[in-house]
Formats: structure tokens, sequence, C-alpha cells
């Protein structure tokens, strides 16, 4: 694994080093092995996706990275340190950000709300200030109110600014959960499936977004998805897995030649 | 005749005949009506944020005002005790999720069920231990808490009213609109619905299970407390209390185990209809009709709308 300082994407993006490293990781359930023995890195400012059939490993390598399994195997390097066995939210505070394949809203909460809960680690005043809702609350409420105004300016939703998650349309939810992991201000978002289930306009948006947040607040974005088109669009580099294990790593030009890649989502008689 | 009369003609005679009565009767309801809706509101708290029917609340309401009481036998001064009562609850919610409901996550619900039923009896054998079985009187006036009554004539006739009543409704609903607003416009409001609604999102945006979980049990723990002084003030405090807590559980099935609005809705239909019912229909069978009234009406509920009045609709995905 070469430690160089990047490198530059053909339309023009600087790539700067390695932000987060898996070294040999391998996760079991019980007696099945969910990953096997995977390497890669994700650097500073792209957008890595991870591609795979079904069953492939993709999401539990994105749990892994957030902290909801922990690898038997292996280890994590984020920004240099290696990271201890740690719980979601304290993946949270380090700033790693996600969506979910099954949207994960809060469903009974408003749009608003939702991305507010998005910003509870920028909150910082204690639960007594809380309880009172006064003062030094308040204030804290009202600055970041329009720091989550932003964000629903950006992804463009004001207009479900107050409705329930709960009756939105999916494309929408989509969304409204890419809204909430911004609102943490991650330095590395990590979205499973972002476009599963739209329609060719809403991924169209979708992909603008993702884009947009990458371009303009230089987020590092690690994403799963299954349309390749989008894949190859999107993505400055490419992991594809295919039960547990890495079968291809580069840019997606040479991804999508690889013969590896082609047998496992055509299948081959084995 | 006669007994179709008795039931659906002669009480609705009797009410307004004597309006004064009526008032009276409507009056005692509301405030015990607000008092089930405190029980029903630490339930829901808990329910909300880690999906547990805390079994272990009606102990809760006996063991806060056995400790404000005990500390203040104890020669603490009654405010000092007050203060030092809510550092106990603190404590017991600290307690709770460091050595409960931690090591329970992603348990099944009738396993936390049981641990909370587990909680109960060890409060109940600490409590015993502590300040003995016997039962003991509220320190109703040395906490400032106004006793007394006064009459009031109103239409044709009087009403009676015990000042501690007007202050336990007053407190209710002042406790309900503090917690209506702590819970929809703070962080923490927001956080805990968030862990209420999905847990694995919630991890993911930072919020951290174990310090809601306190934060849930400590808000509880003073709506127990306060639940225990009014509930106490206006007979004893005693064990037998946390029967009377569990009429909490008809006040949940009518208002939904998931709605703080239901909770106060809820009570507030056990706490008039069983006054109601058990005054002008319960001599028909007997009287004592209010220990089980409100199980009737529950068992009603459930027939038709076993999601309550406000609880979250049950939709199946086949």
């Amino acid at each position: 694994m070469s430690f160089d300082e990047g490198y530059t994407t053909p339309d023009g993006r600087t790539i700067g080093g390695v932000l987060m490293e898996m070294r040999n990781i391998t996760l079991k359930f019980g007696g099945v092995t969910a990953i096997k023995n995977i390497s890669f890195d994700i650097r500073q400012g792209e957008i890595r996706a991870i591609i795979g059939p079904n069953g492939a490993g993709k999401t539990s390598m994105l749990n892994v990275i957030n902290g909801f399994y922990h690898p038997q195997e292996g280890e994590i390097i984020f920004r240099g340190e290696t990271r201890r066995r740690m719980r979601p939210y304290e993946a949270a505070s380090q700033g790693i950000a996600r969506t979910f394949q099954n949207v994960a809203l809060f469903q009974g909460m408003s749009t608003l709300d939702n991305i507010m809960a998005g910003r509870t680690l920028k909150m910082h005043k204690n639960f007594f200030w809380q309880m009172l809702r006064y003062g030094p609350a308040l204030e804290e409420e009202i600055e970041h109110r329009k720091v989550v105004e932003k964000i629903i300016d950006f992804l463009e939703i004001q207009s479900i600014r107050k409705k329930p998650v709960g009756s939105l349309p999916y494309g929408l939810q989509k969304r409204v959960e890419l809204g909430r992991a911004l609102a943490a201000e991650p330095s590395l978002l990590l979205l499973d499936e972002p476009m599963a289930g739209m329609n060719v306009e809403e991924k169209e948006d979708m992909s603008r977004f993702i884009l947009d947040v990458n371009d303009e607040f230089g987020t590092t974005i690690a994403l799963i998805e299954h349309d390749m088109g989008v894949v190859m669009d999107l993505a400055d580099r490419v992991v594809a897995l295919d039960y547990g294990k890495k079968i291809a790593d580069g840019t997606p030009d040479e991804v999508q030649s690889n013969q590896d890649v082609i047998d496992a989502y055509l299948g081959v008689a084995h | 005749m006669d007994v179709l009369y008795s039931i659906f003609i002669g009480p609705f005679v009797d009410m307004f005949s004597t309006p004064d009565f009526l008032l009276q009767v409507l009056w005692e309801g509301f405030v015990g009506g607000t008092l089930y809706a405190l029980i029903a509101l630490g339930f829901v708290l808990i329910f909300k944020a880690s999906g547990v029917f805390n079994f272990a609340q009606g102990i809760m309401v006996v063991f806060g005002a056995l400790t404000l009481v005990g500390l203040h036998e104890a020669g603490v001064p009654a405010y000092l005790a007050l203060v030092l009562s809510v550092g106990v609850m603190a404590l017991l919610a600290i307690g709770v999720e460091r050595l409960i409901l931690r090591h329970m996550v992603n348990q099944p619900d009738i396993i936390l069920f049981m641990a909370t039923i587990g909680l109960s009896y060890f409060l109940i054998g600490l409590g015993q231990l502590i300040f003995g079985g016997e039962t003991k009187s509220m320190i109703t006036e040395q906490l400032g808490l106004p006793t007394g009554t006064t009459t009031i004539d109103v239409a044709g006739g009087i009403v009676i009213l015990q000042h501690i009543d007007i202050a336990a409704a007053v407190i209710a609903i002042i406790m309900v609109a503090a917690l209506a607003v702590f819970f929809n416009k703070t962080r923490i409001g927001r956080a805990l619905r968030a862990v209420a609604d999905d847990h694995q999102a919630a991890l993911s945006v930072g919020i951290s299970l174990n310090q809601i979980w306190a934060i849930v049990w400590f808000a509880a723990g003073i709506v127990a407390l306060a639940t225990g002084i009014m509930w106490g003030a206006r007979s004893d405090v005693s064990f037998a209390l946390q029967i009377v807590a569990l009429k909490a559980l008809p006040v949940l099935i009518l208002g939904g185990f998931t709605s703080i609005p239901g909770a106060i809705v809820g009570g507030l239909i056990v706490g008039f209809g069983e006054k109601l019912f058990e005054v002008y229909w319960g001599g028909l069978i007997g009287g004592g009709v209010e220990g089980w009234f409100a199980y009737v009406i529950a068992l009603i509920f459930l027939l038709f709308r076993p999601q309550g009045l406000f609880g979250d609709k049950i939709i199946e995905r086949v």
C-alpha cells in the first residue's frame, strides 16, 4: 500500500492522501464469514464506490466502518490512527455519517426535526438549559436551525419542511436522510444504495446532490450502488466484492473490464 | 321497566336535579384524572424511548415519596429533602441504565419487561429495609403545599375544593406542559424521539443510547416523585400506592402507549368515568365500581381500537 499524496481525477479534482484504510478485515457471524480478509483505502476528497452482487458483504463493510459491526480480524486506520473498537455514536462523533439501505428516518418527526437530529453532535448546551429551553439553549437552537435551513435549501426540499417524513414518497425520504447525514458536517459520508428504488429522474437528482456535496463541501464519500451506470458516472475509484472477498479495485474503467467482476455480475459455471 | 329507568334515565335526572353535586363529582374526577395522567406519563416516557413497559414505575412513585418522607424524618429540612430526593431519583436512573439496560441491548422486549419486574421487587425490598414497612404521612405542610378547603357557591349549591387537589392539578398541568415543550423543542427531546423511532438511525447520527436512557429514567423518576408527593398528600405514603399506580395500565390502553397527549386524555377519561359511574350507577350493583371500572373501559378499547386513542397505528405488512 503506497502512501503517496493522492492523485488527480480525469475531471481535474485533486484527491488527497489516505483518510481511512481497511487492513485485512475479516467479519464472521457464527459460522458465516461475511467479509474475508479485505483491504482497501478511502482517500481524502474522493468518491469511492463499493459494488458487488447481493450478499457480497457491501453493507457489512459499511457497518464495520461506522461501528455497528466489529471485525474479528484486521484493523481500521482512520486519519493515521488505528481505531479502537468503537460504538456507532463514537464513530459519528469522529465525523462519520451515513444513510441506510432501507431508509431509516425518524418516521414520526418532521423533515426539519429529522435534520435537526442530525446536528445532535454539534449542539452542546447542557441538560438543564435544555430543560428550561431558555438562554444559551435557545440561542443554540436558533443558530443550528439556520444551518439546517441551508441544508434544506441545498437539497431543494423547502416545501416539505414541516411534513412528517413517514408520509413522504420514497425518493424524498432518501433525500431527507441525506440531509440528516449532511447536518453532522461529516468528513466521511457513507451512502448505502442512495439510488435504490428510484426512477431515472430521481436518480439524476440524487447523483447531482452527491457530486455537489463532494464538490462544495469537499466531503469524502463512500457509496454502495447497484446501478453500474451511476457508479461509472460518480465514482473516482471502485472496489468490487463477491462472496465477501475483494475481486477488483481501481478506476471505474478498470473494474468494469475486469473479468472477475463481469463473471460475478453475469454468473459463470463454477 | 324499573331497571331500565334506573340505568338510562334515573342517573341523568339525579345529575340535573342537583347540578352542584354533579360539579363536585366532576371536580373529583378531574383531580383523580390528572394524577392518573401523571402516573401514565412516567410509563409513556420510558416506553417511548426504550420500548419497555416499566413495571417498576408504580414502586418508583412509592420509593420517591418514601425517600422524601424518610429523609425528613431523619431530620433533614423539607426543601433540602426534596432536592436530595431528586438526586436519589437521578442516581436510580443512572444505576438502572448502568446495571440493567446496558446489558440488555437488543434483547427481546419481554426480557426487559421481566427485568423491570425484578427491579420493582428490588425497590420494594430496599424501601422496606431503609424506611420500614409502616405507613407514613406526607410532609404536606412542611413542603409549603396548601391544606384546607375552599367552598364556592355555584349552580344553586356549593362545591368544596380541597386546596391540595387544586395544587395537584396545577402541578400536573405544569409538568405535562414542560415535558411537551422539552420533547418537541429541544435537542435532547429530539434525541429522545429519535431513539424511540429507530435505534440504529439514532446511533448513526451520534446519539448515545446510554445517555438517553439515563435521561428518560430520570425524567420518569421526577414524574414519579411528583406523583408520590401529590398522591401521598391525598392519602398516605405506603406500599399500597403501587396498586393505584397500576391503574395507569388502563389509562395507557385508552391513550396509546406512545402518546403524551394520550396519557393525559386517557387519565382524564378514567378519572371522570370512574367517579361518575361510581356515584350514579354504582348503587345498582352494590358499589365498589371504582376499583374495576377503568379496566372494563380498557377491555372495550382493546376490542375496538387496540392502538388506543392516540397510539401509533398498528399496520402489519404482509
